[in-house]
């Protein structure tokens, strides 16, 4: 717990100093670590909260989840890891498969925009979808969160896996506002282009990684691997 | 870690986000040292040249962090270690070489805890960039707010000239003349992707 | 600035106006800025600036026999990055969402110039209360003017107060006050208020102060 500090052979004349530099030191190392111990367990608590109620919200049909992550061989594993991007499987309360939750990030128009979305094993589609963080123009990009149409595309956005397991059928493309003729196509938002084709970019490499890993593995988890909640 | 290009990395932290118009970050060497071009082109200077430091003593204080276990200590490391080695660095080119010391040598002091110098440490540690796309946004940054400082300067400069009233002269002036020229750079908006 | 024959009462009030930290010394203006696009924003980041400075105050003013003088730097940015380091954690622990949209402006409240400059010119030379009064002044000031500044970008730009909607719908906000260009907008307006208040007194100078070091 050592916070840089000089070396504590001092001589004579620079003793007080060091006293001073050490003494300083050692205080703010022990407030520093007081406070980061007695808040760890409320942030921690928060993290998780914050987690469900987003998960809740996008895959409201799901009693529990448990979290799995995609090791080094490209097999999906189950994680107790809080990951920076976390992917949740979710089950009902008879203990099926339903979907899963997984969080995604890209360069949006200002910013990197921080999304939740929910793949439905029955649909093979994306049935929900949340913005997490974005700090996108007020009244402009900001309406992929609050658009009306926008939002209907997460209703049932086609996302099924190739055949070769190699990633999506058909990728995930922004269109222009009205103009959506097939079930992949993501219906943009006038005025906010860039943000909705941004989105459409965002889900699409997300879910070439994930779908295809999921539909293969995702089945196979044994019920003693999940843990309860959200 | 993050998946950016370099490019990107570049032009988001330039113009995109730049440090002074969209972030904030090194208000007062903005508002400071402003008023005269030349002066504004020099510490430009210095501070690109302070970020690029600060950016890779960040880098690698948060790996050590990282393995000891201890990302509390991450804001007074920083500060600390940014500070003693710009001292450091401040001194080596007075030693090394005292016509580069005379031109932005006098800044060095000044900038070491401007807020855009953490503000940079933390932000690329809350993004997650490697190594070479922490320099690029370091490089961005440091370009964006020399960008922003000699612009800003153009202006003043000639607003020397212009008739303002009294009440309006200095600050408020140059708040207003801030804000448009952030509002102009809302306009690359949209480059880095 | 030195501290001369005042009573504590104006040890105070001094940072609510003659020396009002934002809109009179111009000082932490970064935060001022950045994080009062809302009222909430704005308050939350007022009130972290005050408790740091009001504990860093309380702390220098009380090791300031302990601390050498040619040492003091080091250790007053040493005392104030603690405090910051409590503040970030504890603000995290109240609620994930202010932290999120205050993001790295917590930690750089280390960086105010405001909160150095105080534990400089006035906790390092004064006792632990004087030190305290000086330092909450100071703090209430700044937390006023944020707030001013935060109310003003909130209602404009969004047509809410603490985010509640206090305009009729039929108003056109005006986005751009939220943007990052309306931070500058408000304060030119609140520096001009200021400005014009202040005129008619003799010294109505107006310091531009930069950043200690």
């Amino acid at each position: 717990m050592n916070v840089p500090q000089r070396p504590v052979e001092p001589p004579t004349s620079a003793w007080s100093m060091y006293r001073a530099i050490v003494g300083i030191g050692a205080m703010c190392a022990l407030l520093i670590v007081a406070v980061y111990e007695l808040t760890a367990a409320p942030i921690r608590l928060n993290q998780q909260r914050f987690l469900a109620a987003a998960v809740a919200e996008v895959l409201p049909a799901a009693r529990s989840t448990q979290a799995v992550a995609i090791r080094d061989d490209g097999r999906l594993v189950p994680t107790t890891d809080a990951a920076e991007l976390p992917v949740l499987l979710g089950y009902d309360e008879a203990d099926q498969l339903l979907g899963a939750a997984i969080a995604a990030q890209g360069m949006g128009y200002q910013d990197n925009i921080r999304v939740l979305y929910a793949y439905s094993f029955a649909k093979r589609a994306i049935v929900g979808f949340k913005v997490l963080a974005s700090k996108e123009t007020p009244g402009l990009g900001d309406r992929i969160e609050t658009e009306a149409h926008f939002i209907a595309n997460f209703e049932r956005l086609d996302a099924t896996p190739a055949d070769d397991g190699g990633g999506l059928r058909h990728a995930i493309t922004t269109v222009k506002q009205g103009e959506k003729t097939e079930p992949w196509q993501l219906d943009g938002i006038t005025g906010a282009t860039i943000t909705s084709v941004a989105i459409g970019d965002i889900l699409n490499d997300s879910a070439n990684r994930w779908v295809p890993v999921l539909e293969r593995d995702a089945a196979g988890f044994a019920r003693a691997q999940r843990s309860e909640g959200p | 870690m993050n998946e950016a290009t370099h490019w990107s990395i570049f032009l988001n932290a330039a113009l995109i986000n730049n440090f002074v118009l969209a972030y904030f970050l090194g208000i007062c060497p903005f508002f400071g040292v402003s008023a005269k071009l030349e002066t504004a082109v020099r510490m430009g200077a210095a501070v690109s040249f302070v970020m690029l430091v600060a950016s890779v003593c960040a880098y690698t204080i948060n790996l050590l962090l990282d393995v000891v276990g201890a990302p509390y200590l991450r804001i007074i490391s920083y500060i600390l270690v940014i500070a003693s080695t710009v001292q450091l660095v401040e001194m080596l080119i007075r030693k090394l070489s005292p016509a580069t010391f005379r031109a932005m040598g006098i800044y060095l002091p000044l900038i070491t805890t401007n807020c855009a110098i953490l503000g940079l440490a933390l932000f690329q540690t809350n993004r997650g960039y490697g190594f070479t796309q922490a320099i690029a946004y370091a490089l961005g940054a440091g370009a964006g707010f020399a960008l922003a400082l000699v612009l800003m300067a153009g202006v003043r400069e000639k607003l020397e000239l212009a008739n303002v009233p009294g009440l309006v002269k200095g600050t408020v002036a140059a708040m207003v003349v801030a804000g448009i020229l952030s509002m102009s750079f809302m306009g690359f908006a949209g480059l880095g992707r | 600035m030195a501290a001369t024959e005042t009573t504590s009462t104006d040890e105070f009030v001094k940072g609510l106006w003659r020396d009002n930290p934002v809109f009179v010394q111009v000082l932490g203006m970064c935060p001022a800025l950045a994080v009062s696009n809302t009222a909430i924003n704005a308050l939350t980041m007022g009130l972290a600036t005050s408790f740091v400075l009001l504990m860093s105050g309380l702390s220098v003013s009380a090791l300031k026999t302990f601390i050498p003088r040619e040492a003091r730097i080091v250790c007053f940015i040493c005392i104030i990055a603690s405090f910051v380091t409590a503040v970030d954690y504890i603000i995290q622990a109240i609620s994930l969402e202010l932290s999120r949209s205050l993001g790295a402006f917590i930690a750089l409240i280390v960086v105010n110039c405001l909160i150095l400059g105080r534990a400089e010119a006035f906790a390092s030379k004064n006792k632990p209360g004087r030190a305290a009064l000086d330092a909450l002044g100071m703090g209430t000031g700044f937390t006023a003017a944020l707030l001013a500044i935060g109310v003003i970008r909130e209602v404009l730009g969004n047509g809410s107060l603490f985010g509640i909607a206090v305009l009729p719908a039929s108003f056109q906000t005006w986005t751009v006050m939220v943007l990052p260009s309306g931070g500058f907008f408000a304060m030119a307006l609140w520096l001009l208020i200021f400005n014009r208040l202040r005129e008619p007194r003799p010294r109505a100078d107006h310091r531009v102060q930069e950043s200690p070091t």
